[in-house]
């Protein structure tokens, strides 16, 4: 699992038959600090999550999990919003 | 998921039975400003797409085999969704 914030959303009328109903936003994954870290994905939301906010997300067979015994065709689900994380400074 | 665009077809007679009927496509991975990213893959089609159109692409096994609805195929991307806009925040 991942932090990401959510950055933009995306429309599609013709998708797979077990997409349609389905929120499909895009996420900029971020580091530790926050900052922005790797490539824009986009992600099924379970948890209705919006544009703005700070989520987690997991990759893999485990994003169809949530919607079971739904099976939708996804690589990347968002499974929870997140309020707010802390990271302990590291003593050197 | 990725943003694609799909930007060829592929034939090949001789391939994996469970191949068989499927509708194989070249897309290139985009990035949020449609700027090709990274190097072209092989999806599989579900959803009827055209070369030349922008499209949603799953990059998992289980997810793809669902795209086909076959279990157990030899494939790991499938085109789920054809994009109609995506509108994002850049102010990263």
């Amino acid at each position: 699992m991942q932090l990401a914030r959510v950055i933009g959303e995306v429309v599609a009328t013709v998708k797979d038959a077990n997409l349609v109903g389905s929120k499909m936003l895009v996420l900029q994954p971020l580091a530790a600090d926050g900052a922005a870290a790797g490539r824009t994905l986009v992600a099924l939301d379970s948890v209705g999550a919006g544009v703005g906010e700070n989520v987690f997300f997991v990759r893999g067979r485990e994003a169809a999990f949530p919607f079971y015994p739904a099976e939708p065709p996804t690589d990347a689900t968002i499974i929870g919003i997140v309020d707010h994380w802390n990271v302990e400074p590291t003593r050197s | 998921m990725q943003l694609a665009r799909v930007v060829g077809t592929v034939v090949a007679t001789q391939k994996n039975p469970k191949l068989e009927g499927a509708k194989l496509m070249l897309v290139q991975p985009l990035s949020l400003d449609d700027r090709p990213r990274g190097t072209a893959l092989l999806a599989i089609d579900s959803v009827g797409a055209g070369v030349g159109e922008k499209v949603l692409v799953v990059i998992e096994g289980k997810a793809a085999g669902q795209a086909l609805g076959r279990k157990a195929a030899a494939v790991d991307a499938a085109i789920i969704g054809i994009v109609d806009a995506v509108d994002y925040r850049d102010d990263e």
